[in-house]
């Protein structure tokens, strides 16, 4: 039986991708924008609907059509190294736009570039923006080069939001800018992050009751597509933390493919994005291991909610430069050793596990380092596998298990040294020898 | 006898170790791997027991029977094993003439066949003879198949059967030899082999109290690229990273770096003071840089595997090679005669370009601590030990680099022991060790 939660989830979608179909008829304006630095609640203000093409790429992979899009793609003459998340979303479009739901997606009235650290992104919006001939706005947001988003970079945000970002919406949507509706739009976003970050705390207790990166991917969906700001988004996350605090009050953990994960042997943190065309394979992997992730970077890309922000309606545009600023992908590598070894401590994990994924060099760059130094720092032994994003090419399902298998041993050979576990009870003995 | 077994099924080889109850070893067997896993882990099995007799049987008679007399005994039962083997390729030759060639053809094939094997017989009988045998490969397939080929190149076409037919015959018939199980242990073949040095009364005896030994396996664990298939309960299957990391400690108990190049993967080991891995990384999704690599490049130039190192270290000038991928290499080999460079240059170039791999899979590990010990097949190579040796000591410095002489079966050790710690947990070992 499935939770409420996730039937809340799947109806939520649905109806936001027919009402981009029905976009062209009821002339709802339809913005392009990337997860990272998204600014969902203002463009939700001028009445206007988000499309974000790597959640469509992601959905692809899930689907099982990322294979034939990036083929297209290739055909197209994009290359080998290219993100496999542009290849899968220029598939697509080139095989008629159908998104991940089955309805036909509209094209943008704008896209919207919120730079947070992906230079990616950037290329990508030009492939779109010589497709659509429609207008660009881009934002840019400082790297936080030196670990913080300082007072002159804030302003400058602000400053682009006013000059550049609302001149724009405007314009599409035939709308002057209405503080006082994104205002409200604020507050239902810091309601659903409340009850997000809850969920994710969850993961403190022993057992788990979520998996926060396998479920987590599931559990961030809503917050960081289309609908922060949304009376919809609120209801989810509060079906949702109420499932999970059940869960949490009887001592269950999450569902995994293996069934009901109670019994946790292995308590990980994970840095990376997942594979999405193996999705469940993967997951198997950890889940028949008895292994449970309490915590990962790759929720925060859409928002580090669990460091303690939340959109403030106070002060609108200000709090949407400290989003932006604040995505994971915006980070240092310095921030995101903190961040990783902060959460092997206030979790209690076992083990710190890295899939550096072929299509993404602003994540993978730099992390057998992050490897290296969280290790130092804690004490835990790293483990690192490879794969990709939604190309299944680069998932080798043997060599993924097998380095998984040699490190969940690796961990109980640790674990029975240190003589904190029990050994496993000994099988039955024994044939003869010839 | 209580004792302890690990098979390491690897890609190319299967390796299977015996321990005692006090952790030492007893025997040590080695097979080509093929189709049927269970088979070879069997078959490489079957070889540790029968090392683990002769162990036996040399510690209960090496004085009053003397060292030559047991080597003599050990080398007849080998000859027994060929000869059983070679008997069943003929009867899967035969089998096949009468199912596969056409009818105006098999007798003339049948005649060749009957010579081939007959004198393949009489050249293992008199390389037995031989003062001092020359080295030759542990696997029947290798052995039989160098000298069917000769034989076959001399006799085609003589009653009507080509090369190609005969070889062809020969490739279908040895794996249907080598995927059906054949009685080669200790009891199978230690009368005959006794019978055929005489039987002296000394040698006698011993063979009878390591005939009459009951082995008791209690526990058996398994490791390698095949080990999932390996017809054992899951808690007595341990990665290969594990049994690496926990062998090479049981071989040289300094070790803090393992590097172990094998058939298709290369795997860079950080252990502690126990052998418990630490940090590991392997080669992903490329089988550039192992074992197969360098097989590729021995069949391109059509010479024995075991021929590269030593050629390679004539080179005087090494050639860079840039491309270590294994489908290109040829290529590159090609190229690089054609434009004149020396084989032994080329070579040297191509194990350094296998070790550079090495090299980053070692960095990405966390580096090369002191001691380091070198692994798997290729640690036999010696242009591939030179080029270690030299790559280490440019990045790292010096470093005490151990290569065991049987450090192929460094992952069947370390299973045995995770076997011997299944059932006796907190055993305190002593496995011998090798030579730095």
């Amino acid at each position: 039986m499935k939770d409420r939660s996730m039937l809340l989830q799947k109806e939520m979608i649905a109806e936001h991708f027919r009402r981009l179909e029905a976009a062209p008829q009821t002339g709802e304006k339809v913005v392009y924008t990337f997860v990272p630095g998204n600014l969902t609640e203002l463009i939700r203000s001028f009445g206007a609907l988000p499309l974000l093409p790597e959640i469509n790429a992601l959905q692809s992979g899930m689907r099982g059509k990322s294979k034939g899009y990036i083929a297209e793609a290739e055909k197209a003459g994009h290359s080998a190294d290219v993100c496999t998340y542009v290849k899968a979303d220029i598939g697509m479009m080139m095989s008629g736009n159908i998104g991940p739901t089955g309805t036909k997606l509209p094209p943008p009235d704008l896209l919207l570039l919120s730079y947070t650290g992906c230079y990616t992104f950037m290329k990508w919006f030009e492939l779109l923006r010589e497709k659509y001939q429609c207008p660009t706005v881009f934002l840019q947001i400082p790297y936080q080069g030196d670990g913080t988003l300082l007072p002159e970079h804030r302003d400058y945000v602000v400053e682009q939001l006013r000059q550049d970002v609302i001149p724009a919406l405007e314009k599409v949507t035939g709308r002057p800018y209405d503080e006082a509706r994104l205002r409200e739009l604020l507050a239902l976003s810091a309601r659903a992050e409340d009850d997000l970050v809850a969920v994710l705390h969850s993961a403190k207790q022993k057992p788990s009751p979520i998996d926060s990166y396998f479920g987590g991917v599931y559990y961030i969906g809503p917050i960081f597509s289309a609908f922060r700001g949304t009376p919809e988004g609120v209801e989810y996350y509060q079906a949702l933390r109420e499932e999970v605090e059940e869960r949490a009050a009887a001592g269950e953990g999450p569902m995994t493919p293996s069934g009901r994960l109670d019994d946790q042997q292995f308590r990980l943190v994970v840095e990376g994005p997942p594979n999405w065309t193996s999705f469940n394979q993967f997951w198997e992997m950890f889940s028949d291991e008895g292994a449970v992730v309490v915590a990962s970077t790759y929720t925060k890309v859409g928002g580090t909610y669990d460091f303690g922000f939340r959109h403030d309606p106070a002060d609108p545009l200000g709090t949407l430069a400290d989003y932006c600023g604040g995505c994971y992908t915006n980070h240092n590598l310095p921030g995101r050793i903190d961040m990783l070894v902060e959460y092997v401590r206030q979790y209690q994990a076992d083990g710190f596990l890295i899939n550096s994924v072929k299509s993404c060099n602003s994540f993978s760059a730099g992390q057998l380092l992050i490897l290296r130094e969280v290790e130092k720092r804690t004490g835990i032994p790293g483990g690192f596998i490879e794969s990709d994003l939604v190309d299944p090419r680069y998932f080798s399902a043997a060599n993924i298990k097998n380095r998984l298998e040699s490190y969940f041993q690796m961990l109980r050979e640790r674990r029975r040294a240190g003589g904190q576990a029990a050994s496993p009870a000994a099988p039955p003995a024994a044939g003869r020898a010839p | 006898m209580r004792c302890y077994v690990g098979v390491d099924l690897g890609s190319t080889t299967t390796k299977a170790v015996v321990l005692g109850e006090d952790g030492r070893i007893l025997g040590r067997g080695i097979t080509n791997s093929r189709a049927n896993y269970d088979l070879a882990a069997d078959v490489a099995r079957t070889e540790a027991f029968v090392t683990a007799r002769f162990g036996l049987l040399r510690r209960e008679v090496q004085r009053s029977a003397g060292d030559a007399r047991l080597s003599a005994l050990l080398r007849a039962f080998r000859l027994e094993q060929t000869l059983a083997q070679l008997q069943r390729l003929a009867a899967a030759l035969h089998a096949e003439i009468d199912h596969a060639v056409a009818p105006a053809l098999r007798q003339g094939t049948h005649d060749a066949i009957d010579e081939i094997i007959d004198r393949s017989r009489q050249e293992e009988e008199q390389v037995f003879l031989l003062p001092d045998p020359p080295l030759r490969s542990d696997f029947f397939r290798d052995v039989a198949g160098s000298t069917f080929s000769r034989l076959a190149e001399e006799l085609a076409n003589r009653d009507g059967a080509s090369f190609d037919l005969l070889l062809g015959l020969y490739d279908k018939c040895i794996i249907q030899v080598e995927n059906t199980p054949l009685e080669l242990g200790f009891h199978d073949h230690i009368g005959a082999a006794l019978a055929r040095i005489g039987d002296p009364p000394e040698v006698r005896a011993g063979v009878q109290a390591a005939t009459a030994m009951a082995f008791d396996a209690a526990v058996t664990c398994g490791t390698g690229y095949g080990r999932a298939r390996l017809p054992f309960p899951k808690e007595w299957i341990r990665s290969e990273i594990l049994c690496h990391g926990l062998g090479a400690h049981a071989m040289f108990p300094r070790t803090r770096t393992v590097l172990d190049i094998g058939g298709q993967d290369t795997k860079a080991i950080q252990v502690d003071g126990e052998g418990i891995v630490t940090s590991f990384q392997m080669n992903d999704r490329c089988a550039a840089g192992c074992g197969r690599y360098l097989g590729y490049i021995a069949d391109e130039m059509n010479i024995g595997l075991h021929e590269l190192g030593p050629i390679a270290e004539q080179s005087t000038r090494k050639v860079r090679i840039n491309s270590t991928c294994t489908v290109f290499a040829g290529a590159e080999l090609r190229e690089r005669l054609g434009v004149g460079e020396r084989r032994e240059d080329i070579l040297a170039g191509l194990h350094r370009a296998v070790i550079l791999r090495a090299m980053s899979l070692l960095a990405r590990s966390g580096g090369i601590e002191d001691e380091f010990t070198f692994t798997g097949g290729v640690a036999n190579n010696p242009a591939a030990v030179q080029a270690l040796r030299e790559l280490v000591e440019e990045n790292y410095g010096r470093r005490t680099l151990n290569i065991s002489p049987a450090s192929i079966y460094t992952g069947a050790l370390g299973a045995a022991i995770f076997a011997l710690r299944v059932d006796r947990p907190g055993a305190e070992l002593d496995t011998g060790g090798g030579e730095a």
